[in-house]
């Protein structure tokens, strides 16, 4: 941050709001994460099984969909811009580290709506030639770094975003099945670690790749439940 | 499942499209069954596409592809994750996404009509996702409902109260509802439906396809080159 008197604030920064903000009208609000399954079985009954819960959605998906937008703002943002066929490659990189085809799905369609979203507001070189590229939907953290790209942000903010979206969107989901207080459950959000899972990112072949296969069958059976009110 | 990534997809500009109608209303009004009626009455005229936004289940949809009105393939289910007037008024991204897949499956379309889940009075559609909107209620709310207004009430292109059968059974004055919804409505049109003994709800009908038709001259396809 810079600080100091007189200087102009962190570039940046105004787009990272809006793209982290849950009024962002791109789809996410009907998005649990898995939260709305996990509730559904019991797993989240309360604001101390969410923390846990949440943590550890933090700790995988989380930590790999920041590195995922870390890398995609950059090379969004390089002066050539990524290479038409990079994109392609960068979103097999996510596809290969999401186990669960639910979540895949689930993942691709946020994206897709992201980038018809981001678009439409920050019109921009490298978001057309991603939705060219990947035209069935990117993966919702390489859509969110191209766009935060589009948006102004840094790969250190886009990182940022993909960690806090990572969570918010559950934490919201069980407010809503729960009845849970929603300042309990913000103070929750607030107490998580979103600077540990956020790292520079320069080899796309050495992205990490932590998995929760808890996630991945919470997202599977979700698919399958006939009562949901969320899509993922 | 793709949508259409042209960029005039991207501009809220109708030249090319279907009309896209949002039909909206509290749960239990008839919001299913007058999408049913219309596919029945307009169907072999139009060419037409469904988005439902069911609250707890692909009840809706299914409702509708049990009916045999329209080809199955040609609704699509949206979920909205408890908030069914989100997804028809601030973030209207999943629908516009299922506009957009059935347009570029089946497209040319006449029509797409995007059913909201049942809500309450202040829900509405957004002039993003719909060009045109029915706010449906019904005599067995009450029959003051229309005076207590509410976007839906006081904006919608058409206002539809349904049930009319159910009037003397629930002591609902039908001349109540319209004097109130003529004074809250500013002359936009009311038309009083049952569904139930009109499976075509044909005056409703009749209103759509003047619509489609007027949609049709305004934004005909040859102004797309």
């Amino acid at each position: 941050m810079n600080g100091a008197p007189g200087q102009p604030p962190t570039p940046g920064l105004a787009g990272l709001l809006l793209l982290a903000d849950s009024r962002l009208p791109a789809g996410g609000h009907a998005h649990s994460g898995g939260a709305e399954e996990a509730c559904r079985v019991g797993a989240i009954s309360g604001p101390e099984d969410l923390a846990r819960f949440l943590r550890g959605r933090l700790a995988t998906a989380g930590r790999v969909a920041a590195a995922l937008a870390w890398s995609a703002c950059a090379g969004a943002g390089e002066s050539t811009g990524a290479a038409e066929s990079a994109w392609r490659l960068l979103d097999a990189e996510a596809d290969a580290r999401i186990a669960s085809p639910a979540q895949r799905l689930a993942s691709r369609t946020q994206g897709r709506l992201l980038v018809r979203t981001a678009k439409r507001i920050w019109p921009s070189p490298a978001l057309a030639t991603l939705a060219r590229e990947v035209p069935d939907g990117a993966h919702h953290p390489i859509a969110l770094g191209v766009a935060a790209q589009a948006a102004g942000c840094t790969p250190e903010q886009a990182a940022m975003a993909a960690a806090y979206t990572s969570v918010t969107g559950a934490a919201t989901a069980a407010v809503r099945l729960l009845g849970l207080d929603p300042v309990t459950v913000h103070r929750v959000l607030a107490d998580l670690p979103y600077d540990s899972v956020i790292a520079e990112q320069h080899d796309w072949s050495a992205l990490p790749a932590h998995a929760a296969p808890a996630l991945d069958l919470l997202a599977e059976q979700h698919l399958r439940t006939e009562v949901r009110l969320f899509v993922s | 499942m793709s949508a259409n990534h042209d960029d005039h997809h991207d501009a809220p500009d109708g030249h090319g499209r279907a009309l896209r109608l949002g039909i909206g209303g509290p749960v239990g009004s008839g919001k299913t069954a007058l999408t049913a009626a219309l596919c029945r009455s307009l169907g072999p005229s139009l060419r037409l596409g469904v988005v439902t936004n069911d609250i707890y289940t692909t009840e809706d949809a299914d409702f509708l592809r049990r009916a045999g009105v329209i080809d199955p393939e040609r609704i699509m289910a949206v979920q909205t994750g408890c908030c069914p007037h989100t997804a028809i008024r601030d973030d209207i991204a999943a629908n516009i996404d299922a506009v957009e897949t059935l347009e570029e499956r089946f497209g040319p379309l006449d029509l797409v009509i995007v059913e909201s889940g049942g809500d309450n009075l202040t829900a509405t559609f957004s002039r993003g996702l719909a060009d045109r909107q029915i706010f449906v209620l019904d005599v067995s709310g009450g029959d003051k409902v229309p005076r207590k207004g509410g976007p839906g009430v006081t904006s919608a292109d058409l206002l539809v109260v349904n049930k009319t059968d159910l009037a003397p059974m629930v002591g609902a004055d039908l001349t109540v509802m319209s004097r109130d919804a003529a004074a809250v409505r500013e002359g936009k049109p009311v038309l009083f439906t049952s569904i139930r003994e009109d499976k075509g709800a044909h005056s409703v009908a009749e209103w759509v396809s003047g619509v489609v038709e007027s949609w049709r001259h305004q934004h005909s396809h040859s102004h797309l080159s």
